[in-house]
């Protein structure tokens, strides 16, 4: 499996990966572990690629309480950052889920995020932990709520020409509480179902690899009762089988899940 | 449509200038262009970890960059690993412990396990299954492989 033929560039600074990145045709290279197989299968036939690895997006920093983490920051880093293990424990959790060691020393947050793949952590992440997404292009930069930012099924909030430069988290407080749980066939693989689970203020409940976009379960997060709150994931959730697991069967682990986060959640710090 | 562009890189120690074609793998530049046949090219999308490297001292899937992504980047293969000494005594221990049947994984196991004892040296069982987890043995010798790495870590037991 060969990837089909296409140009390279790499643009030296993010006014030219704007401009670059909005030709018809063109496609955005982060760390590659996402779209450098779908161009191997051929799902992705580009004319050309824009690598924007050497964008100054790699920075993390803790401004107001808010954690910003910049697109380029790869799984590694996450892994080994002590500010997000700190301030964001979630996603500190979430990695561990991430693909193995050598795609993580590639693989980046921004890509995975841009991408928007159903059964991937991050997104779930964020919209678990009310994080904004910063949209970068030409005309500046905006912020976008996660839960508005993933549309439908691999469709964010991006107009050609716009790249995600970095993502914006809440710092967790002390009394805040979250959890990230996966089940996945062999470590590292897609989840079968995955789980986000935050308790602040409010409760949220979010499944990835139950639905096109990151499932944030409304009436679950509501509920005070867990064998209610199971109950109502049945309204909540219709999550699309796969190869190996029906509909009610994710439904299921989706609950068994959902029991494994609450009695985490419950728990003081 | 010629979108082939030059790069420079250095490939075990060795520094080496060729020009590409970008939808070329690095792994098959490696292969193809300069002979260096020892990392193995398995499923071609990621999953199986025959094809792993080291691109500036950190392990990658030699399937899912591009030659010119490792432009300016430092490329070390099981060539240059095994012949700088580096991998003696895990390489020494897989041979003992009959970690290999076929062979075919034994490069990529190799990266990985030298990665790990690099990272992790006082790693647990459980941690080597974790670390190779993304590497796949197709004759099913897994055992094996972790009682070579474990033998590495704890020595002979």
């Amino acid at each position: 499996m060969k990837a089909p033929s296409f140009a390279y560039a790499k643009p030296g600074s993010p006014a030219e990966a704007f401009e670059l990145a909005r030709r018809p045709g063109a496609k955005v290279l982060a760390g590659g572990q996402s779209l450098i197989p779908a161009l191997n299968m051929r799902l992705s036939q580009p004319e050309l690629l824009v690598d924007i690895s050497g964008l100054p997006f790699r920075d993390i920093s803790l401004e107001q309480g808010v954690l910003r983490i910049g697109a380029l920051v790869t799984h590694s880093e996450i892994e080994k950052s002590e500010e997000i293990a700190r301030h964001v424990p979630l996603l500190a959790e979430a990695v561990r889920h991430v693909a193995h060691p050598a795609i993580r020393n590639r693989g980046t947050l921004g890509g995975s995020i841009a991408l928007a793949d159903p059964a991937a952590e991050y997104p779930a992440c964020m919209v678990a932990l009310d994080a904004s997404i910063v949209v970068a292009g030409a005309g500046g930069e905006r912020l976008v709520k996660a839960q508005q930012f993933f549309k439908g099924l691999f469709e964010v909030d991006l107009a050609p020409g716009e790249l995600v430069a970095a993502v914006e988290v809440p710092a967790q407080l002390k009394d805040q509480r979250s959890v990230f749980l996966e089940l996945a066939r062999r470590h590292g693989d897609y989840a079968i179902i995955g789980l986000a689970a935050y308790k602040g203020k409010s409760t949220r409940f979010v499944f990835c690899g139950a639905g096109p976009t990151p499932m944030l379960a409304r009436r679950a997060s509501q509920s005070s009762d867990l064998e209610e709150a199971q109950q109502l994931l049945e309204k909540d959730l219709d999550p699309p089988a796969d190869l190996y697991n029906s509909t009610s069967t994710k439904l299921h682990l989706a609950k068994v899940l959902l029991k494994r986060a609450w009695t985490t959640l419950s728990t003081s710090p | 449509m010629d979108y082939a562009l030059d790069i420079t890189l250095t490939v075990n120690g060795t520094q080496v200038s060729r020009r590409v074609a970008p939808r070329q793998h690095l792994v098959d530049f490696l292969r193809e262009e300069l002979g260096l046949t020892g990392s193995h090219v398995g499923c071609e999308h990621g999953v199986c970890g025959a094809c792993t490297l080291l691109v500036d001292g950190e392990i990658v899937r030699g399937c899912l960059m591009l030659a010119v992504q490792a432009n300016g980047c430092r490329v070390e293969t099981i060539e240059g690993l095994s012949d700088s000494g580096e991998l003696r005594e895990i390489q020494t221990a897989f041979h003992r412990r009959n970690a290999l049947q076929c062979g075919f994984c034994t490069p990529g196991m190799l990266m990985a396990a030298q990665d790990l004892l690099k990272h992790h040296p006082k790693a647990s069982r459980e941690e080597i299954r974790l670390h190779i987890s993304g590497n796949y043995c197709r004759c099913t010798g897994y055992q094996a492989i972790v009682d070579a790495i474990e033998e590495v870590i704890y020595g002979k037991g």
